[in-house]
């Protein structure tokens, strides 16, 4: 018998052949935050939940979403960064992107730890956890964009913002590659304290636009 | 490695337990002898007494936050239960789902075979290095040892993994596995082993923790072959999640051409939506945060991104068993979030090493026993007080306790010859039931009063068969009189 149905097999063995029937599942579980996405409070929740991760968030207006992602660049690099330094996610908005900047395209990844910081969009924000999710589109750029530059700068729609997780979750594609952020990478393995920036960057910046 | 072949595991109820000779699911001592040394060791209780303080108030602050987690702890149970009872039809449908989306699905009935598998395709990729997300599967397994005697390189990339493998250490806990050493030993670990480390490395958490991201960067941008093990896979779609902190999930998860992923049966979820619970569940207990910095989720190969490559594979060993067991089953539902050995007061002072498991503190006491068959981890249903705090914080409601009593009583049930516990208590139930022997043999006990001199406790170091009960527990001195004697003084006959 191969492993697998080895393994089936005694799977059926140990429920048996009468096996019961389990509860029914209660969702009865917050499924929605009541506030619908984009509202005032949770773009204040989303804030104050991220920079309780000791991330830094900016915030603007849609228009200005260019200036300040340049402004979120500046704190990360310290002025007087180049735009070669910088690479972006191949469908970032045009306006949203530094003049002059490197754009994501089909090198090897591990060419991507040469660049200092890396611009993307996101998919969805969940306030409640202080979460970015990207999901591999064109906008949000592939998973070794957002992890081999120590600095990385996000930006976020108001509309995009929604209050829970389960909401959250509904919003996006599990097919797609996924990658939840919740602040700039870290540790608790000495003494359970907790040191930010270990592998991936060691600095968020989050940009806010609405 | 030894040269004997190891006598087979027992089997339960036909099933066959987690083989012998292979992995780390049993300790070379039993839980009070190994327990004795650690307890001496006033350096590692200091550690574990200020890290698990530590943890247990951030995960009661975040927990406390949400006002659902009643409900969502009901539902992370339901699920797990759930999924439970149609097991083979999940399993059927993850592999379907992964298959379709560019993974080769592989099954494992016990740790010698995953440990071919894994060893198997490594060596077919033609490369020597193999970079590993921490993972409790392959702990269970033994895999980096498999994978050494095949003449591979593994470099383990959690840092807590990482000072445990520098230090050729073990690991002690299921999230921090180095939670046994302090600042000053790490820092003495990296010093001895990392080449060319900074000579004026301080103790300083943040440095060490740079030092580790120096050593791995290297090793990362080079890396062909990942291991990793998961928390989820979602049947419904073929999605696999890995739920980590500092990164180097994602980098081994995101660079290399090929991911080998070691998964136990247990950790399919039926949909998508499952993970709305899941997700606010563990990392909660976990390390007591409102969401890890770094979740991944991946379902097959994605062109233009990550690994082109990609096998999992679904491991038995001993899982069936613990299956087989009505009452044990629920140990199945764990998602190794490691509150329970955070809340435990047996953990707390034994440390994770006295149970001899990759599996410590009160989960592990009914889950390696289970795993193992109960004969080969026997005193490790006996080391818990039964006082349940493990099951209050347990966010799929694990009733541990009640399952630590059950492998007490098979324990009990699997002695062939009577043991002296059964003969004291045969005598016992002789004594009680006749009220002449009972008041002579209370009489008797005042002869304790001799030997404890005065103090509130026997000394421990009493002749055999008490020694068997008093090496491990205060034995209260005997009272002047007896409760009968001194109602027969106040109150007459």
């Amino acid at each position: 018998m191969s492993a697998r149905d080895e393994v089936l097999s005694r799977v059926r063995q140990a429920l048996g052949a009468d096996r019961t029937t389990p509860d029914e599942v209660v969702r009865d579980y917050r499924l929605t935050d009541g506030r619908p996405a984009g509202d005032p409070e949770l773009l204040e929740l989303l804030v104050d939940r991220v920079e309780d991760y000791r991330a830094t968030v900016l915030r603007c207006s849609p228009a200005e979403v260019g200036a300040t992602v340049r402004a979120a660049l500046d704190q990360g690099l310290g002025a007087g960064w180049a735009a070669g330094d910088v690479v972006v996610a191949p469908g970032l908005a045009g306006d949203w992107r530094p003049t002059g900047c490197d754009v994501d395209d089909d090198r090897p990844a591990v060419q991507l730890a040469d660049r200092a910081a890396s611009v993307t969009a996101v998919a969805v924000a969940i306030a409640e956890t202080g979460t970015l999710v990207l999901d591999g589109s064109p906008a949000c750029g592939r998973r070794a964009l957002s992890l081999l530059p120590d600095c990385l700068v996000c930006v976020v729609t108001a509309d995009q913002v929604v209050g829970s997780v389960p909401e959250g979750l509904a919003r996006l594609d599990p097919l797609r590659p996924l990658t939840m952020v919740s602040g700039p990478s870290a540790t608790s393995d000495i003494e359970l304290q907790r040191v930010e920036g270990v592998h991936g960057p060691r600095t968020l910046l989050v940009v806010l636009a609405g | 490695m030894t040269a004997t072949v190891p006598p087979k595991a027992p089997t339960f109820l036909g099933l066959p337990t987690a083989p012998r000779g292979v992995g780390h699911l049993r300790g070379d001592q039993s839980f009070p002898d190994a327990a004795r040394g650690a307890l001496r060791d006033g350096q590692l209780r200091a550690n574990l007494g200020h890290a698990t303080s530590t943890i247990r108030g951030k995960r009661a602050k975040v927990v406390d936050e949400l006002p659902d987690w009643a409900q969502l702890r009901e539902a992370g149970r339901a699920l797990k239960a759930a999924t439970m009872a149609r097991l083979d039809e999940h399993l059927e449908e993850l592999e379907r789902q992964v298959t379709a989306r560019g993974g080769v699905v592989h099954w494992a009935r016990d740790a010698n075979e995953a440990n071919e598998i894994v060893t198997r395709l490594v060596q077919a990729t033609g490369t020597t290095e193999v970079v590993k997300v921490k993972s409790m599967a392959t702990q269970e397994i033994g895999l980096n040892e498999a994978l050494e005697a095949a003449g591979l390189d593994v470099f383990e990339t959690d840092l807590a993994e990482l000072i445990v493998q520098l230090g050729e250490d073990k690991p002690s806990h299921i999230l921090v596995p180095a939670i046994h050493k302090n600042r000053a030993e790490i820092r003495e670990i990296f010093a001895r082993t990392i080449p060319g480390v900074d000579p004026d490395l301080t103790d300083d958490p943040r440095q060490l923790a740079m030092a580790a991201r120096t050593h791995l960067r290297e090793r990362f941008l080079r890396a062909r072959v990942a291991v990793s093990g998961a928390n989820f896979a979602v049947a419904e779609t073929g999605t696999l999640t890995v739920v980590e902190s500092e990164g180097n999930g994602r980098m081994c998860l995101t660079l290399p051409e090929t991911l080998i992923t070691v998964m136990g049966i247990e950790k399919v979820v039926p949909t998508w939506r499952d993970l709305e619970v899941f997700l606010q569940l563990l990392p909660r207990s976990s390390t007591g945060e409102r969401m890890n910095p770094y979740t991944s989720t991946w379902a097959g190969v994605t062109p233009g991104d990550g690994p082109q490559e990609f096998h999992l594979v679904l491991l038995d060993n001993g899982r069936t068993a613990v299956l087989a067991d009505e009452v044990g089953r629920e140990a199945l539902h764990c998602i190794r979030c490691s509150a329970c050995l955070n809340v435990c007061p047996v953990y707390e002072r034994a440390g994770g090493h006295s149970y001899g498991s990759v599996y410590p503190g009160p989960i592990g006491a009914v889950l390696s026993p289970m795993l193992t068959g109960v004969e080969d981890n026997a005193s490790l249903p006996f080391a818990s007080s039964l006082c349940g705090a493990c099951y209050d914080v347990c966010p799929v409601a694990i009733d541990i306790p009640s399952i630590l009593v059950h492998l007490r009583g098979e324990h009990v049930e699997a002695q062939e010859r009577p043991t002296a516990e059964a003969v004291a208590f045969r005598g016992l139930a002789k004594v009680m039931s006749h009220p002449r022997l009972w008041h002579l043999a209370q009489r008797a006990s005042r002869l304790g009063r001799l030997i404890a001199r005065g103090r509130p406790t026997l000394p421990n170091a009493l002749p055999p068969p008490v020694s068997g009960w008093t090496r491990s527990r205060d034995l209260p001195t005997p009272p002047k009189e007896t409760f009968v004697e001194s109602w027969v003084r106040e109150h007459g006959s």
